[in-house]
Parts: C-alpha cells; structure tokens; sequence
C-alpha cells in the first residue's frame, strides 16, 4: 500500500466494504446468468454514483471531487477483487479525456453528469483485437467516420472519447453511431461501434490519446491487482480446507513454494501499479515508462495467478459452479486490453533506449 | 509523500536538519575520499586504513551518524527516520560513503539493542557504533545449513562459565573478526528450546579459523573450531533457551539489508547498466536498439524487474510504521533481490561471451575479469542468509499460515 492520506484510506475501506457487501462475485454472477443488455446492474450503479466515485478525477468546479488517480484505482482494485461489473473506470477515464481536453462546451455539457453517474462515458480506442495505437478514424466537417470493434462497456455508454488518426474526440450516442453487442468470455459489456459521419466534439491531439490510453491502462491494472488478490486468497483458503493423503493441501511444500512465489510476484505488483498511479497523480514527465511497466507486471502476475487458481482448485477449478473460471476469463480480457506485456516491454524498451 | 513517521515531526525542522547535515559533512568528508568505501567490511577482507579514512571512520564514529537512527545513549546518531534519509541524501550528493558497517551494523547491533542487558548494550553498541570492532556470525555447522536448528556446538555449564566445543562454517569474515555472536547448544535434549545466544572472544584460546576457498577464489568465509574455548556467563544474551528466538529475530534484520533495504543495491548499480554493456559488446541495430532482439527482450524484462523492486523497496520504506523493524515481509525482499542480482551477473556474462569468463591475466580488461567473479560469488546469494527454498518457507508459513503435515 502506498502511503495513503486519511481520505484515500477511507475511501477504500468504504469501496471495499461496499463491494463484499453489495456487489460479491455472486452479484456479476446474476447478472451473467439474467443476460443483461448494458452489462452491469444500474442499481448499483447509481450508489456507486452516489458515493461520489464516478466524480473521483472531475474538478469540484463540475461536480467531481479531484482526489485523483491513485484514489480512483484504489476504488477499482476493491470492484475488481469481486469483479463488481460497473462502468466506473471507463467513466472516469473517459471524463478524464473532457477535463484535459480542449472544449469548454464537452465540460459544461458532460463533466457533472458523468461526475454523478447520471451518464456513463467510455473509450473507444483500438481498431482492431490487439492494441496498437494506430487509429484510421477520420473526421471531415465535425463528422466522425470508423469502426471500432471492441468497446468495453459500450452496450450503456452515452458517450464515446474516440481515437481517430488526428487525435480524440466526443462523440455522443445518437445520431451517426450505431452499437453492437459482442459476447465475450468474460461476460462483460463489450460492442462493436461503428460512427458514420457521427457529430464529434474535437478533445485534443494524439498526445491526449497517448495521455488517456495511459490512464486507462493504469486503471485497468488497478482492477488487475484488486483481482490477483482475490484470486490468491481464494486458492489459499482453498489449500487451507482441502484434504487429501490425510492431509490439508497446504502443508504440501511443493505447494507453499507456489504460493510464496505468486505473493512475492503479488507485491512487485502493488508497486508497479501504484506506482504508475502516483506517476499520474504527480503529472511526472515518465508516466508512460510508469504504466508500461505497471501494465506489463499486471500482465504477467495475473496470468500467473489465475492460471494457478485454476490448477490448484483441480477438478472443481473447471466446474461453472466455482469461481476460478470466472477469474481466469476477465483476466485473459484485460491482458489484452490497452496492451499485452511484451507490447508494453517492447514499449519500455523503446522509451528507455534499449 | 509524507509517511506516519514523518507527520509528528515538522518538514521544517528536516529541512533545518538537511543544512547541518550539510555544514557537517562539507568540514567532515574529505573530498579526495569519493569513490573509496568502508575498508572493513570488503568481502576479501579488511584493507589498511589510510590515514584520511581512519579520520572519517572516526568523525563519523564521535557523531554517532554511522547508525544515524540507533540511540544516542548508546553512541548512535539518535536520528529520526526521515532525517536519516536526509542524511543519506546529503552523502550521496557529495559521493561520500559510511564508513561504519559490517555484521555488528547490519544484524547483531539492532539484535542486541532489543534483547541484551543493560551492561551488554553498553559494552557492545558504542564500539560498533565507533566502528572499531568487527563482528562474525557464528551459526552455520556442516551439518546444519538449511536445517540450522540441529547445530551441535555445545556450551557446557561449569559454573561461573560455559565450556564451548563444536565446528562453525561459512564464518563470513571469522578470519578477521574480534568478536562472534553465535548460536550453541545448551541442551541435547530439546532442538529449538535447546539454543542459546552467546558472545564469544575470537581471541579466545581455543578458537582456530581456516578460510574456504570459493568458486570465484576469494575467501570471504572461514570454517571455525572451538575447542575447550571458555566464554563467561555474562555473555549470555537472553536466556538460556531464548537463542533461537534472538538468532531468527538476528536473521531478519541480516535479509533486510540483503535485500539491498540498506542501499547496497544502488552500491551494485555504480557503473554501467547492462543495457549499455549490451550494446558495447553487441552492438545496435539501425534503429539504435540492442541488435539481438531475443536478448534485447531478456534485458529490458531485466531493468523492469528492477524497476518494480526499486518501487517495492521504496513502498515497503514508506509503510514501515515506527521503529518495528523488518518483518517476515524481508524474506520477499531478499528472494526478489537474489533473482535481480544473479539476472544481472548471468546476462553480463552472457553479453561478453568469451570476453566475460576471463579468470586472470592478459587479454581481460579489469571490469571483465571482475565481471568473472561477480557472476560466481553471485551464486552465494539465493544460498546465504537462508537459501531461497528457506525463504519461501517462511513466507509460506509465517505470511501465508501454511503449516506443516501433521
């Protein structure tokens, strides 16, 4: 844990309370099983909004509360211990992309309704499967054309901050946007957008692109640790109770050693992430090295992780009935999104000289 | 960042203590001293003082800054944490080096300082604090490495003193010491609850030491017998039985600045980084990059692990509340520093090719032929201070309350 203010240490222990008592791994669970069309539960979203925590990185003058976004990942890391599926960090995000950006009309119109929860903002980034950072959208006349095949949280959003080959811009849903569902493995809202000369507010340059593709990955590496926790509790009680040869599965050696390795890969972790989150927070010159290699080691510990999760459960760690499948798909969903490790230490490289 | 340390004392005042720190060391730290180091603690042994380091080593003695935080009744510098990060800072800015160190600093010191008695501390602590006595480790036997708990260096009461006989080895620096803190047995009949915590004279008749030769030809570590060596009874730390207690409390304090917690691994970083070696030996593409790509990969997952530690080091500094001392968290530490340091030495040698397996002689730059045995004393550190396997097992079963097969 970094060092953390009175604010921030309430804030999380709120989330964290929040999130085992409101929204468990059963919660998603419902919401998987009912099919939902927007992919997350708008009761408990509008409590998330509530809190305050859609408002986290907004300015007070729009609504927000500025605590910044070492705060924000806290929040995300206590969602993400439950895989609470809400549209938080793509919000945030999101709205980050008004406030840095260059239109005063995107602010007044958008910043306190995102900040309240009233709308929900996401990012439509990446032109194809794999993150790249090469974008073909255009824009011609304030109207906005390209396809963007997989937006996370698309299904609810109102509004898009899209990546076109010149830089960001808002669009909001309506008019020249057309949104549909993909069905993912992790049971997550995901769409295919297409923007056929949608109206589109310019935000700014593909600096803000590269700014706001960093917060995101740095967000998304949040939720990644709040996972890779859960998940290493949850095997460990689970070596704790399970006998076998007469004997709980955690007094096996060969099993202590994999577990000591995934809590010490678990702590390089934290650092990286927070880290990176601080980085932001600082407005430090190398944030982009800070969340290339926060988002790499997320990367790496979580598949780690969750692939043990798996393999230690046994048998039952296949089974629907269990949480380890669930763990192991949102997981495979967010390496990949805003880069896979070796993109970003290829990144690190780049930026390092190597 | 402020930590919960630092809030009960005001940023001002650190700041005052920054500009005295200054005034001292600019009148104390010789200039033409930068780049030396602590001539008694060289892992090939303690080389002759010059008469410039012999100044310093007691400048800083008298001020106590050696162990800036230890209590000054003791002959510390009674420093607050933050001000001995300023402290640190201001003598990296000017290259100057602390030349107070060694296992007394390191591990027996902050040991004794929580569980000898009054007359104890009082012998002990200013002297290492003054630098002027060197300090070994007694614990390890041939047959107890991994498995300390079943050392047979038995201590027999005869009254007014103990009667010591039995083989320590890997005595890091016995050959030189003065004094041994080591663990002995003073009961056959019960293993843990069987040791005791003892002060040994290294001067003492009966004691012989006989340097090992490494892998990489040095000889930092010595066997060493006792035979009818007589210790007195006052050197009993603790009491008799509470050796294993103190020994494993010892042991954290000796991984916490293993695992570099104590600066060492900025100390490793001096020089050039493997990226830049790399590309001396290897070249770079046309891009500017390490040509070889699959090692180009290897290298930066190298800087990143390295990174991420530094990150960890740096978090774990700023959540340690008081003065509680290292955890079992240090076991972490010491296993991701052991990865780091032998990455390290592996992708160097592998960098140089023949050019980095140099033993001695022409042909070989000195950085090379260093590079040779920095590589092979390197193997001693996933082994040393509790091998890495020992390591995993503490924080299986004291972090994670993974227990044994009942």
């Amino acid at each position: 844990m970094a060092a953390l203010n009175e604010e921030q240490v309430m804030l999380r222990d709120m989330a964290r309370e929040w999130a085992d008592n409101e929204s468990p791994v059963t919660a998603f669970r419902k919401l998987r099983d009912a099919g939902s069309a927007t992919g997350f539960d708008p009761e408990a979203w509008s409590a998330i909004g509530a809190m305050g925590w859609a408002g986290i990185v907004i300015p007070e003058e729009f609504g927000g509360s500025a605590f910044g976004y070492l705060s924000l990942g806290l929040v995300v890391e206590q969602l993400g211990r439950n895989l609470a599926a809400t549209p938080l960090g793509a919000t945030a995000v999101a709205a980050s992309a008004i406030v840095m950006g260059s239109s005063d009309k995107a602010k007044k119109d958008w910043l306190p309704r995102l900040a309240s929860g009233e709308a929900i903002a996401t990012l439509a980034i990446d032109d194809g499967p794999s993150h790249d950072m090469k974008f073909t959208a255009s824009v011609d006349g304030g109207k906005l054309s390209g396809t963007k095949p997989f937006v996370a949280e698309g299904d609810g959003a109102d509004a898009f901050v899209v990546a076109a080959a010149d830089g960001l811009y808002l669009v909001a849903k309506g008019e020249g946007v057309t949104v549909s569902t993909r069905h993912m493995a992790d049971s997550r809202s995901h769409a295919a957008v297409t923007f056929k000369h949608a109206p589109a507010e310019r935000l700014g340059d593909t600096a803000l692109t590269q700014a706001i593709v960093d917060r995101a990955a740095a967000v998304t590496a949040a939720e990644m640790l709040g996972m890779a926790e859960s998940a290493f509790r949850q095997t460990l009680d689970y070596l704790k109770q399970r006998v076998q040869f007469g004997q709980v599965l955690s007094s096996f050696q060969a099993l202590q050693h994999r577990m000591a390795k995934m809590l010490t890969e678990l702590e390089l972790m934290r650092s990286a992430v927070e880290g990176a989150l601080e980085a932001i927070d600082a407005g430090r010159s190398d944030v982009d090295q800070a969340v290339s290699l926060a988002k790499a080691v997320a990367n790496d510990t979580l598949r780690l992780v969750s692939r043990e999760m798996v393999q230690l459960h046994g048998g039952v760690g296949m089974t629907d009935e269990f949480d380890a499948g669930l763990y192991l798909k949102r997981a495979a969903v967010l390496e990949t999104m805003w880069g896979t490790a070796s993109w970003h230490r290829d990144r690190f490289g780049r930026l390092n000289g190597y | 960042m402020a930590t919960a340390a630092d809030l009960d004392r005001p940023a001002d005042s650190v700041e005052a203590f920054r500009e005295e720190a200054r005034a001292w060391l600019a009148a104390n730290f010789d200039p033409a001293l930068r780049g030396q180091d602590n001539a008694m603690s060289a892992v090939d042994g303690p080389s002759a003082e010059t008469d410039a380091q012999r100044k310093w080593r007691e400048a800083m003695g008298e001020k106590g800054w050696g162990v800036p935080t230890w209590p000054r009744d003791y002959g510390g510098g009674g420093l607050s944490r933050a001000e001995a990060r300023v402290l640190q800072e201001e003598m990296a800015k000017i290259g100057a080096w602390n030349p107070i160190g060694g296992m007394g600093v390191m591990m027996f010191g902050p040991t004794l300082l929580e569980y000898g008695n009054e007359a104890q501390k009082s012998e002990h602590i200013p002297r290492i604090a003054r630098g002027e006595v060197r300090w070994c480790q007694g614990y390890s036997e041939p047959g107890a490495g991994s498995d300390l708990a079943s050392l047979q260096t038995f201590a027999e009461d005869k009254g007014d003193h103990y009667l010591v006989n039995g083989q320590k080895t890997w005595t890091s620096g016995g050959q030189w010491a003065d004094k041994c803190f080591a663990l002995v047995r003073t009961d056959k009949s019960q293993k843990h609850a069987g040791i005791s915590f003892l002060l040994i004279d290294m001067t003492s008749e009966g004691v012989e030491t006989r340097p090992i030769r490494l892998i990489s030809g040095a000889s930092p570590f010595c066997e060493t017998f006792f035979t009818n060596v007589k210790v007195p009874k006052e050197n009993l730390v603790g009491r008799e039985g509470q050796g294993w207690e103190i020994g494993t409390r010892l042991l954290q304090h000796e991984r916490n600045s293993l695992s570099g917690g104590s600066g060492s691994a900025a100390r490793m970083n001096a020089g050039r980084t493997v990226p830049e070696i790399a590309k001396k030996y290897r070249g770079a593409d046309a891009e500017g990059r390490i040509a070889d790509a699959d090692l180009r990969t290897r290298i930066i997952k190298h800087e990143m692990d390295q990174r991420a530690f530094a990150l960890t080091l740096r978090r774990a500094a700023l959540e340690a509340k008081g003065n509680a001392g290292p955890s079992a968290a240090t076991s972490i530490m010491k296993n991701v520093g052991a990865r780091i340091t032998q990455d390290r030495a592996e992708l160097n040698i592998e960098i140089m090719g023949m050019q980095g397996l140099g033993w001695e002689g022409e042909g070989f730059t000195p950085a090379e032929l260093e590079q040779t045995r920095t590589w092979l004393w390197g193997k001693a550190v996933s082994i040393y201070g509790g091998s890495s396997e020992i390591q995993n097992n503490v924080i299986a079963k004291r972090i994670l309350g993974m227990l044994d097969h009942q």
